[in-house]
């Protein structure tokens, strides 16, 4: 990646391509070299930097969490406990406004998405060259350096999410209830083919909609940052610090937003509608 | 963009990560933000169990100031009663005794002008018999005349 024969296109076109790791045409298994490659190798291919990233950021959270949670004391907490604390608290708050049930998953559950979509978000605002650019010194070729703009790794959480939904929809209403839910919702069972397509759709615009959501709003962030690294050095700034403030509220709402449905997806999975 | 294994592993660690969560970060954070509250909570009963009994200590204080005061009247006035007998006491001890020295007084100045009377009278008797001597020169018998002068000297 020479930069000085790099048309923008290309500049662009290096920065949204994924370290992919899979196996390539001539059978052998290793890193891809350039977009076109790591899409050949189809789905057994692993993106290795979002994933790296999203796998650290998700440690990262649970290793400063946990070191607080070891040591936390009922008394004056200090100043990272008060952080924590206002996190869970405000975790807290947002679920038992929202959830209804007895369930104690759902609280960690929603802690660990807003901290962690959070942190994934936040590597939205390292300015786009730095990381690419140290590991493009140590022989990387590609590095995408924010997991949430890998639509792998959002529907893989909304994934995640839609499976909970399907489980405690049964769970709590059974198999009949739901399938119930399903087939009779808007018309009654008179118009069961018609109430099932609804519902279904219904259905799966949950996990879509929550996935793409969260990847749509940080892929666009991101390549509006790439666009104005694409301008000259001395006017970069006029638009992206700008554009970073404005992107903190959005990394922020975005993490939000995720957590809020995500219980409020929970919590209708636990409601009946008897 | 392509769906790949990258999916299955944010699943897997989701679920591993949410795990964790519950389990170990989770539960001591909220046991320790919950006793927290606990002991606010009875702090602020404690302040106000403390603050109903200042109210009381006042009370009972402003009540033992009253008694104080009442007593401390009760003492002065009887001290003031006291201290009046005290001096109507003192007065009539001095009145008498005052009397007293009077009525010594008068008796001594009675017998010092009777002792003086006599003295006087003897002294007369004796200047009266002197000039009556002279007067009369030998002639009269000092011892013939003496009741004479006597009679003479107690009309003095």
């Amino acid at each position: 990646m020479s930069s000085a024969e790099m048309t923008s296109g290309d500049y662009i076109a290096h920065h949204l391509t994924n370290l992919t790791f899979g196996k390539k045409i001539d059978g052998t298994w290793g890193f891809a070299a350039d977009g076109a490659e790591a899409a050949q190798m189809g789905f057994f291919a692993l993106n290795v930097d979002t994933f790296g990233f999203s796998l650290a950021l998700g440690v990262l959270f649970l290793y400063i969490f946990r070191k607080v949670a070891k040591t936390a004391t009922a008394g004056v907490p200090g100043g990272l406990q008060n952080v924590i604390e206002m996190a869970v608290e405000f975790v807290d708050g947002n679920v038992k406004g929202m959830f209804h049930h007895k369930n104690s998953m759902i609280a960690p559950m929603g802690l660990t998405i807003f901290c962690w979509v959070f942190l994934m978000n936040v590597m939205d605002l390292v300015p786009v060259d730095f990381i690419p650019h140290a590991a493009a010194l140590i022989g990387i070729p590609y590095l995408k350096v924010v997991p949430s703009t890998d639509v792998n790794i959002t529907m893989g959480m909304a994934l995640s999410i839609f499976l909970l939904v399907l489980f405690y929809s049964v769970k709590m209403k059974g198999l009949g209830g739901f399938a119930g839910e399903l087939a009779l919702h808007p018309f009654g069972k008179w118009g069961m083919p018609v109430n099932l397509f609804l519902e279904t759709v219904n259905l799966i615009a949950k996990p879509v909609s929550l996935g793409l959501r969260l990847f749509g709003n940080m892929y666009a962030g991101e390549m509006i940052f790439i666009l104005i690294a694409l301008l000259p050095f001395y006017v970069q700034w006029t638009l992206s610090v700008p554009w970073a403030i404005f992107h903190i509220l959005i990394i922020t709402l975005q993490a939000f937003i995720f957590m809020v449905l995500t219980i409020v997806y929970m919590a209708m999975a636990h409601d009946s509608h008897e | 963009m392509n769906i790949n294994l990258t999916i299955l592993g944010q699943i897997i660690s989701f679920a591993i990560f949410v795990w964790f969560c519950m389990k170990y970060v989770w539960p001591p954070l909220v046991a320790a933000m919950e006793e927290r509250q606990k002991q606010i909570a009875d702090g602020l009963s404690a302040a106000d169990r403390a603050k109903a009994d200042l109210g009381l200590a006042h009370e009972k204080v402003a009540e033992q100031l009253r008694e104080a005061k009442d007593q401390g009247a009760e003492i002065l006035d009887a001290a003031n009663k006291r201290a009046s007998q005290i001096v109507e006491e003192a007065k009539d001890q001095a009145r008498v005794e005052a009397d007293r020295i009077k009525l010594a007084a008068q008796a001594e100045v009675e017998q010092e002008v009777a002792r003086a009377k006599q003295a006087l009278r003897t002294q007369v008797a004796s200047i009266a018999i002197a000039g009556a001597e002279k007067i009369l020169r030998s002639s009269i018998d000092e011892a013939a005349n003496s009741e004479i002068v006597e009679q003479l000297a107690a009309e003095l």
